[in-house]
């Protein structure tokens, strides 16, 4: 006996792969535009009843800090914050991520914004979800030209945090800090391992049956459309109306 | 001289070659005050943001006001890079300490304390660090091997923010923005555009005055209407979002970015 197949974008599988990472946490923070790992936090927030808290930084109504912006970076040193999402120019396969400069750091030829937390919160937020959506040789490198953040530090380097979880539009990496490698350990509906590797910059380990990454129930496509949709768009109307709105 | 001064009068402190920290661009930044500045002419600012930036710096720097920058990013969030500042980092022109945020929340507070310095976790193992000469990892004197990095001070000569509301003393009405405080403790001097002026004392009722910057570390404040448009005073109005994508269509091109400025700023002086 089968189900019907559920009709889902690739947003909504990568925001419940994210919930599922995200899982039974007291605190997740998301940064600015970053609209699925917000989507995932609202989803795991929407599944445990109220719990994790979440802070989205960009937003007024779910951001709850009262003591200016230093207060996430305190929190966060203390270990207050579980979980927070990482992006990069370029990612390698030691989970280094690149904000800031290709080429020459004096005289770049490409200039991203800059590092902003990364530098520091990834030290010290225990689950860092790593998230970008264009894979490809350009940004999954074989090592980054700036480490803004390093993915792993010495043994003596007070760290608490780390990568876990590097998600990509055609598949989801867990990391092995013991190892320093990413480990496949799933490919997307629609996607093949062969296509995994020619778009890698890095080598990664795999294993020997690679499952496909499993679709969102529906219940989960309920909870995403019919809670979660309406509170993220305050910050992402054009998301929320793209991805939750039937065409 | 008065505390509550034209605009022009406000920014005098603002001279040449002064380090000037301004805020990130969702907390109140002084836009209004920032044209004036440019249709001033100021000239080799030691740019500092808390701890980011968008239109504010990259007009300051398009404009050639900006000799050094300290800041964790520059960018216009959802209207894409912030043109100018890539341009000029691309082209060799503009030196810059990439920082991370909660390093200038830190040396900023340092300097609220007047502490020399200040130690932060993380950072060790970066190239954000290996670039920064200026800081420094020392062992940890109360543990055994526990490398940590030491942040110095940073004083500002000036800060430079716009908030809602202002008193005829000087206090200013900073909300839940925080940083705005910090940033007023550790400079040297501070400078306020305001919205409006608030009737009567700020410390007066318990609840204004938890969110009240003293006038003691105050210089200077103008009155400024709409003083942080394009950006958003929190609470007040948002974003001007059309504005933001005509800006970053225009400042993708030097031609454009002139452009810009002959209608947006420069134009003021005709009337």
């Amino acid at each position: 006996m089968t189900d019907a197949p559920l009709d889902f974008s690739t947003e909504e599988m990568l925001a419940d792969v994210i919930a599922g990472l995200i899982g039974d946490l007291r605190h997740v923070a998301v940064g600015a535009a970053s609209p699925i790992p917000a989507t995932a936090a609202l989803l795991a927030r929407a599944r445990g009843g109220g719990r994790p808290y979440v802070s989205l930084l960009q937003s007024r109504k779910h951001n709850f800090f009262t003591d200016g912006g230093r207060e996430l970076f305190d929190c966060a040193g203390q270990g207050r914050v579980d979980a927070f999402f990482l992006s990069g120019g370029q990612i390698d396969g030691q989970g280094n991520v690149n904000l800031v400069t290709i080429g020459d750091y004096e005289k770049p030829t490409v200039r991203f914004p800059g590092s902003f937390g990364s530098a520091y919160l990834y030290y010290v937020v225990p689950r860092v979800i790593l998230f970008r959506t264009e894979h490809s040789r350009r940004t999954l490198v074989p090592r980054v030209d700036f480490i803004s953040a390093p993915g792993v530090s010495d043994d003596n380097v007070f760290r608490t945090g780390g990568p876990v979880a590097l998600i990509t539009n055609r598949c989801h990496f867990a990391f092995d800090r013991a190892a320093k490698r990413f480990h496949l350990q799933s490919v997307h509906p629609g996607h093949t391992l062969e296509e995994v590797r020619d778009n890698t910059g890095f080598d990664f380990d795999v294993p020997t049956q690679v499952p496909e990454t499993p679709a969102p129930s529906g219940e989960t496509l309920r909870l995403m459309r019919e809670t979660v949709a309406p509170e993220l768009a305050e910050i992402y109307p054009e998301f929320a109306k793209r991805v939750f709105e039937p065409v | 001289m008065p505390i509550i001064r034209s605009l022009e009068d406000a920014l005098a402190p603002i001279i040449d070659g002064c380090m000037l920290v301004v805020p990130r661009e969702s907390t109140g930044a002084a836009m209004e005050a920032t044209r004036a500045l440019i249709r001033r002419g100021v000239r080799d600012l030691n740019l500092v943001t808390l701890p980011t930036s968008s239109l504010q710096a990259d007009l300051l720097i398009g404009a050639g006001c900006v000799a050094a920058l300290e800041t964790s990013a520059i960018s216009l969030g959802e209207f894409g890079l912030a043109p100018r500042f890539t341009d000029a980092v691309r082209s060799g022109k503009l030196h810059v300490r990439d920082a991370t945020c909660p390093a200038l929340h830190a040396a900023l507070q340092a300097s609220e304390k007047g502490v020399p310095f200040m130690p932060l976790r993380g950072l060790i193992g970066s190239d954000v660090l290996a670039h920064r000469p200026d800081w420094m990892v020392i062992d940890n004197p109360l543990a055994n091997s526990d490398p940590i990095v030491l942040l110095p001070a940073l004083k500002p000569d000036v800060a430079l923010f716009h908030a809602p509301m202002a008193d005829a003393a000087g206090n200013v009405w900073v909300g839940r923005q925080r940083e705005l405080a910090t940033m007023a403790h550790a400079a040297r001097t501070t400078i306020v555009t305001v919205e409006k002026l608030h009737e009567g004392s700020l410390l007066n009722d318990p609840v204004m005055a938890a969110g009240t910057l003293p006038g003691l570390y105050v210089e200077a404040i103008a009155l400024a209407p709409r003083g942080a448009w394009p950006l958003t005073l929190p609470d007040h109005y948002p974003n001007d979002g059309a504005h933001l994508a005509e800006y970053a269509r225009l400042a993708a091109t030097a031609e454009g970015f002139a452009t810009y400025l002959d209608r947006f700023v420069h134009d003021r002086r005709a009337a």
